[in-house]
């Protein structure tokens, strides 16, 4: 039976037939009490779970998934992976998580594909180019590395773009080449896998329908497998964040928005890069499969419904063609939508909650896959040491009752504009 | 998604801009709590999975603030009415 993952093990198995492989973790069922619960069994849950176990020692810990691992905005991201963030709580907390990232396959002893292949934001005006000076500075003066690249170097790097538009001529861009993708499923599996490993429980299509309680303090979950008693529970939900806390008559700083994003038919290798357009919104990568991998804007309006319209699916097309014409022949292949907890300032929060014994890890808008690796660890150390990591110590849920907010985009409490 | 502008008739909703939660009341200023409640109102909102009571301006159309009844979960419109309508009552 083969457990570890490396070449003399894919050797031997190849002589046996591939017949010695096993599952990659343990499907659990639910024990009558645990340390720590996490509720949502994606990548941040997961990665919290297996950073508990791991850096903190905490044994008894189990994941509650609704679905299946992964079903949620795990599996329906874009798969990009950066740190190029101008402001400071964001800045030192991506680099931490993109620098976990380049150690993260032989960390889980797991391929999850992280391919550091690039990023460039395109600049169509002066003033764009000064602001991504700014931004590119912010980064170096963090250790991070970033560089301000000219029409020559995207002419080389990109020569498929479209150079003659009048009305967004492209002027250089922001290069950080330490960025790129990573394959999502591979990271929901890979940290299942070895925190499965170190005795975490994962336990699907178990979904909280309340939460035992005693006057201000949770002491576990009710689910559809019945009751689950906890020291803690960390919510590590998304889009679901706010129909657990209403459970509990909490409110928070968050709207559920939906994001769609798309793939096209598989392409001979033409995007080497990720490359992002900085007069529309609009992002797009090429898979190993050859498919481009693309996304925009919000639809714009509160969303459970895992899908959205077409309007959104036009736009975002456009804007593509405005940056890539020669795209125009190529047939979108699918689409889909993930539920979105977007905060109020478009930053996440880690923290305790009013309520004793429950953490929350949520108000990821849609940047969360590239998070994953450091938002586990931060949520790990806070569950487990009840106080906050350093790198996450800003992402507080009162910051909104302070004034001290975190907006990237400084476009003020507009969920749908971050 | 297409919405029923009282005025207008029926249009898609890239007509329209959206605000979101409609039960939003400006505190008054003076009142002793006020800046817990601005901070209630401004950033605390409701966020249902299933029907929401929220605003829409008719950009594209009539200029009109809409008030809309949506089910989140399933984008189905269950009401519309002049936002201005329901704040004289």
């Amino acid at each position: 039976m083969t457990t570890k993952y490396s070449f003399i093990n894919l050797a031997l198995e190849a002589f046996r037939g591939h017949r010695g492989w096993k599952p990659v973790w343990r499907d659990a069922i639910p024990k009558a009490a645990y340390d720590i619960i996490i509720v949502g069994g994606g990548a941040h849950g997961l990665a919290t779970a297996y950073y508990l176990a791991k850096i903190y020692g905490v044994t008894r810990i189990a994941v509650l998934e609704k679905g299946w691992i992964g079903s949620g905005n795990a599996g329906r991201n874009t798969t990009i992976i950066r740190s190029n963030y101008l402001l400071p709580p964001n800045t030192p907390f991506y680099e931490f998580s993109l620098k976990l990232w380049e150690g993260l396959e032989r960390e889980l002893n797991y391929n999850t594909m992280v391919s550091q292949r690039g990023i460039v934001y395109l600049c169509h005006s002066d003033a764009q180019r000064d602001a991504y000076a700014r931004r590119g500075n912010a980064m170096r003066l963090h250790g991070i590395d970033a560089e301000l690249v000219d029409i020559d170097w995207i002419r080389r790097k990109l020569p498929f773009l479209d150079f003659e538009n009048a009305r967004f001529p492209i002027q250089g861009g922001l290069w950080q080449g330490r960025a790129g993708t990573a394959r999502h499923d591979a990271v929901v599996w890979g940290y299942a896998r070895a925190a499965s490993s170190l005795g975490v429980d994962i336990i699907q299509n178990c979904e909280v329908t309340g939460f035992i309680r005693h006057g201000e303090q949770v002491l576990g979950v009710e689910t559809s497998q019945g009751e689950i008693r906890a020291g803690k529970v960390g919510l590590a939900a998304a889009g679901s964040t706010s129909t657990l806390s209403a459970m509990l008559g909490l409110r928070l700083p968050i709207e559920s928005h939906v994001l769609q994003a798309f793939v096209s038919e598989a392409l001979k290798p033409l995007i080497p890069c990720v490359l992002i357009f900085g007069a529309g919104h609009f992002y797009v990568s090429q898979s190993d499969k050859g498919g481009l991998v693309f996304g925009g804007d919000l639809d714009g309006y509160n969303s459970y419904a895992q899908r959205g319209n077409l309007p959104t699916v036009e736009d975002v097309c456009e804007s593509g063609l405005a940056i890539i014409p020669s795209l125009g022949r190529v047939r979108l292949l699918r689409s889909w939508g993930g539920v979105m907890d977007m905060s109020m300032d478009g930053s996440p929060i880690i923290d305790r909650t009013p309520l004793g014994g429950l953490y929350l890890n949520a108000g990821w808008c849609y940047g969360g896959f590239k998070a994953t690796p450091a938002s586990g660890l931060c949520f790990a150390h806070l569950l487990a040491r009840d106080e906050p990591h350093e790198l996450a110590s800003d992402y507080r849920l009162d910051r909104f009752a302070t004034g001290h907010l975190i907006d990237e985009r400084g476009v003020g409490a507009q969920p749908n504009l971050h | 998604m297409r919405i029923q502008c009282p005025f207008c008739g029926e249009r898609g909703f890239d007509e329209f801009l959206y605000l979101g939660d409609g039960g939003f009341v400006r505190p008054d200023a003076t009142e002793p709590q006020a800046q817990a409640r601005f901070v209630e109102a401004v950033y605390f909102r409701d966020n249902p999975a299933g029907p929401h009571v929220e605003l829409w301006y008719h950009e594209s159309g009539c200029h009109s603030w809409l008030r809309v009844i949506r089910d989140t979960r399933t984008h189905e419109i269950l009401a519309v009415a002049f936002a201005h309508e329901l704040s004289h009552r």
